[in-house]
């Protein structure tokens, strides 16, 4: 028991600083940006921490209700390392509007120390506890900018939601653990009875909990207006991380407790993902501001990325994995894009004020118009390569329907990105934004666009890491 | 020591990319015209030396690259052949002057621009250098970027709409190709067309595959239906967008129908050759009355296009040697022949500001140099013998003879029909009187324009009257070619039996 306290010393470094940097908040006057660079600190030590514990295939630890393998270890550093890049980018947002705050990045902080405990949890109750401490600091991200009704206004909205989501969830767990009599993933898939009906009634309760995290259709209502209200950092914050963490249990859900009841997922799994497609590229088209845009982009994004579960295939969980790590890139490098947008301390965030900033932005703009390729998959960007593992683990199982319709779906989305590079590229300009922004912003906003540019020339790098993860 | 030449030629526009990005260029003295055109001639130099290299008598691939990719899936494999290496010269040929071309009509952002041309010329190589279906698909797809730029950018008017139609259309169409591409791999292990070529592809997913390929294919050649885009995009594109999008756009998509169409598929391809014949006489036919009744000019161009693409088309499903080599060359002139002329319509353009044929009429008085220019290219897009046009449509048609004689007398009517829009053409723009006053002001021909549009009068007229060094070129290619088709139909409908 103590000697499986080495494995989760990234989760207790996390947490002791996490309340350290409260303590300090709180005692010491002004310290706000102390605070806000010593997260990033601890965020960059946490990256040797994690790569130092042992990555095993399976490491099962506390009663088997902790789990360190491949793909935990991967996607924990994925969230370290988006997070690191989320504060960098952000920080001058926050100066400007005026909420940068010691609490911001301490409930950063907690939030993905509870994706942390999430994507490693193999257990209900550990799962939940993970599940909470996100979402609890990320309902107070949403409201973060008191003063703005749209901001309060999206806190509640996702609070309410949420909480009902939980709550469904919660009761799916309840279910589960009457018809199988453990808590334990490992033990639930040996404990049920196939035929009974309580247990596929908890799994459609935990699947619906879990596609409104990552805001698949028909449970995506709440994103557009979230995305909208929030603070654009949080918004940023919103669109990647809690998507990693939610995907990422996902798969532990669908591969570890119900792996015996494919037929049964299968079916839910492939009509959220082609209603998330489709409504997300069919939505996006009459948005008008860039955030509501991005929510339904992510939306369709997300339908994607549960395309690669459907398989029941390692090979569909490893394009799922590529698809997400790519997708966090291309939306760091568009909000990096939207955070340049900013004249005399006022930041823009409507598609008209786009309006041929190639003229003026040369640079900025074409950026933005990798990623919108990106986003819209077209090779050989790294977009593509994204859609293109994800289709490959979906035809190899000859599921051609959901391939079909999801890369009609391309093409329909490919519409409103291309909208958005139209309206850089060959409408008029206004009038010039500020070019003063901060060295962390314009950092990310170069090694993103670079990322995406030349991933076609090594796309072993990724799939080197992704192919460990062997779950079936 | 062997240089990978072949990357080269795709890596050197890219890098010359690369370079005129980082560089400036003062207002007086421009700089990245020079240098791309440098750039570009480079990569000139390089595909003949390549040509020279060729030898014409292996039916294999040579200068084959084989490099491994995506670990344990994907190869980075291009290599050429009698056929490929012609369009890489065609390329390489054509996209000097389309820079060489760029003026005054291009105000702002020369430089964009030629980075824009630039990369194409990279994308447009890979694609027919490519022996990866992936590694096809990616640099076939790719192209839709820049192309999409240079329309939308730098177009006319109603470029959006046109720039959006293009891209949207091509997409479409090539979605399907890549379901095809992926289960091809997991159908049989591998995307390497060679390997691909010599294991055969299951003869039950033959059609369907066949079909995902020429809803791409059928977009990009366009074939009728799906040829609405191309009229759109001709006519809002700048010039050098033009002449690219005809000279070697659509051949990429002839140039597919070669090599995976036929090659992959032999028995999807003999299944559905009737409907190519339907859509390319119906193309062939329906088009050439519709260019009869343009009033634009480069509209008229761009639906005689279709009308050739038809013959094209039409002459590579004939499976015939003559059929097939007369498709090629065909495509070669087309290339030629339609860059010129689109040009030609670039020349007087700028002087009017109008496409309006009726605008226009006896220009012959004032631009003497230019009438005998156009004189010139007109009738190769007629066909008229001695000139390459001449060549292609008569092994087509020789090609479609001998397999079909109802479709090869349909075809014939089509060269009626292209001289006579052609002719009409010419006779509406260059001879009558000179009403319009505008045009008495009008400068003939200078410098740079007659350097380029000699230096496309003269392969045109050359290869019209002495073909032989292309077909030599791709005579073993695509005789090998049908020896394998034939090969695969036979031992199918001994299975079958």
């Amino acid at each position: 028991m103590i000697s499986d306290i080495y494995y989760v010393i990234p989760e207790i470094f996390l947490s002791l600083s996490l309340m350290f940097l409260l303590l300090l908040g709180v005692f010491k006057k002004n310290s706000s940006s102390t605070v806000y660079n010593l997260t990033l600190l601890i965020l960059i030590i946490s990256i040797p921490l994690i790569l130092n514990v042992p990555s095993g295939p399976e490491i099962l630890i506390f009663n088997d209700s902790y789990k360190i393998d491949y793909l935990s270890s991967f996607i924990k550093i994925l969230i370290i390392i988006s997070t690191l890049f989320v504060l960098l980018t952000s920080s001058q947002y926050l100066k400007v509007t005026k909420i940068y705050n010691i609490e911001y990045p301490i409930l950063i902080l907690s939030s993905i120390l509870g994706m942390v405990v999430m994507v490693s949890s193999n257990d209900l109750i550990v799962f939940y506890i993970g599940l909470e401490l996100q979402s609890l600091a990320l309902y107070v991200l949403a409201s973060f900018n008191r003063d703005n009704v749209l901001s309060s206004e999206s806190g509640l909205k996702y609070f309410v939601l949420s909480a009902l989501s939980s709550g469904l969830l919660l009761y799916g767990c309840s279910l589960v653990y009457g018809f199988s009599s453990s808590t334990n993933f490992s033990q639930i898939s040996f404990n049920y009875d196939q035929s009974a009906q309580g247990i596929i009634f908890g799994m459609v309760f935990i699947l619906v909990g879990l596609a409104f995290k990552i805001s698949a259709v028909p449970f995506h209502m709440w994103a557009p207006d979230v995305y909208q209200g929030s603070p654009t950092s949080v918004t940023l914050f919103f669109a990647i991380l809690p998507k990693i963490a939610a995907l990422t249990v996902f798969i532990r859900f669908l591969y570890t407790p119900f792996v015996n009841l494919i037929d049964q997922w299968q079916t839910i799994i492939i009509f959220l993902s082609i209603a998330s497609m489709l409504f997300g590229a069919v939505a996006a088209i009459g948005q008008k501001n860039l955030k509501r845009l991005i929510a339904y982009s992510s939306i369709s994004h997300m339908g994607y990325a549960l395309a690669g579960l459907t398989t029941g295939t390692n090979e569909g969980i490893q394009s799922s994995v590529s698809y997400i790590s790519i997708y966090l890139v291309m939306n760091l490098a568009f909000f990096s894009c939207i955070f340049m947008l900013k004249r005399e301390d006022k930041y823009y965030e409507n598609i008209d004020d786009l309006s041929g900033l190639s003229k003026n932005h040369p640079l900025l703009s074409f950026s933005l118009l990798i990623v919108l390729f990106s986003l819209a998959g077209i090779p050989p960007l790294a977009g593509f390569f994204a859609k293109f593992y994800i289709f490959m683990a979906v035809i190899e199982q000859s599921m051609f329907f959901l391939a079909i319709v999801g890369l009609l779906a391309t093409v329909v989305a490919a519409f409103y990105y291309l909208r958005l590079i139209k309206v850089i590229y060959f409408d008029s300009e206004v009038e010039k934004y500020d070019t003063n922004h901060s060295i962390g912003l314009k950092i990310s906003l170069i090694i993103t666009t670079i990322l995406i540019l030349i991933y076609f020339i090594y796309p072993n790098s990724l799939i080197n890491f992704v192919s460990k993860i062997n779950l079936v | 020591m062997n240089i990978p030449i072949l990357s080269l030629l795709i890596c050197i526009p890219t890098i010359g990319a690369l370079f005129i990005l980082f560089t400036k260029s003062t207002e007086k003295y421009n700089s990245h015209k020079y240098i791309s055109i440098f750039i570009s001639l480079i990569n000139l130099i390089l595909s003949i030396y390549l040509w020279y290299k060729f030898d014409n008598s292996i039916s294999s691939f040579q200068f084959v690259e084989n490099r491994e990719w995506i670990y344990g899936f994907i190869n980075y494999k291009v290599g050429i052949d009698g056929i490929s290496i012609l369009f890489v010269v065609l390329t390489t040929f054509i996209t000097p002057l389309c820079i060489l071309s760029v003026n005054s009509t291009i105000k702002n952002r020369l430089k964009d621009f030629l980075i824009a041309i630039l990369i194409m010329e990279s994308l447009m190589i890979g694609v027919f250098c490519s022996l990866d279906l992936v590694v096809f698909y990616l640099f076939f797809e790719g192209g839709l970027i820049p192309m999409f730029l240079i329309i939308g950018i730098w177009g006319g008017e109603r470029r959006v709409y046109s720039a959006f139609k293009f891209f949207l259309y091509t997409l479409l169409g090539s979605v399907l190709m890549l379901v095809a591409i992926i289960y091809i791999y997991w159908i049989s292990g591998t995307t390497d067309v060679e390997k691909l070529y010599k294991i055969g592809i299951d003869a039950k997913y033959q059609k369907i595959l066949w079909l995902a390929f020429f809803s791409s294919f059928a977009v990009k050649t366009p074939m009728w239906p799906v040829h609405t885009w191309l009229p759109d995009a001709h006519v809002e594109a700048p010039t050098a967008g033009s002449v690219l999008l005809a000279a070697i756009l659509l051949k990429m998509a002839g140039y597919g129908f070669i090599r995976f169409s036929i090659g992959l598929f032999p028995i999807g391809s003999e299944y559905f050759i009737s409907l190519v014949y339907i859509l390319s006489l119906i193309a062939i036919i329906y088009t050439s009355l519709v260019a009869l009744m343009q009033e634009d000019m480069k509209k008229l161009i761009a639906y005689s296009s279709v009308a050739h693409m038809g013959f094209v088309t039409l002459g590579i499903f004939t499976m015939t040697q003559q059929g097939l080599e007369g498709s090629i060359f065909q495509m070669i002139s087309h290339g030629i022949i339609s860059a010129a002329l689109f040009l030609c319509v670039g020349v007087i353009y700028e002087r009017m500001h109008t496409r309006e044929i009726k605008r226009y009429g006896g220009i012959v008085d004032v631009m003497p140099k230019y009438s005998i220019v156009l004189m010139i290219f007109t009738l190769g897009a007629l066909g008229l013998p001695g000139t390459t046009g001449f060549i292609g449509e008569f092994l087509i048609l020789i090609g479609a003879f001998k397999d079909n004689f109802l479709v090869a007398v349909v075809a014939s009517f089509g060269v009626i029909l292209g001289a006579a829009y052609m002719l009409w053409l010419y006779k509406r723009v260059v001879f009558g009187e000179l009403k319009n006053k505008d045009l008495k002001n009008l400068v003939d021909l200078n410098k740079p324009e007659i350097i380029i549009l000699t230096s496309l009068a003269v392969p045109s007229l050359y290869f019209g009257f002495y073909p032989e060094p292309l077909i030599n070129t791709v005579e073993v290619s695509v005789s090998n070619l049908i020896n394998n088709y034939n090969a695969n139909l036979e031992i199918y409908t001994a299975k079958s039996q």
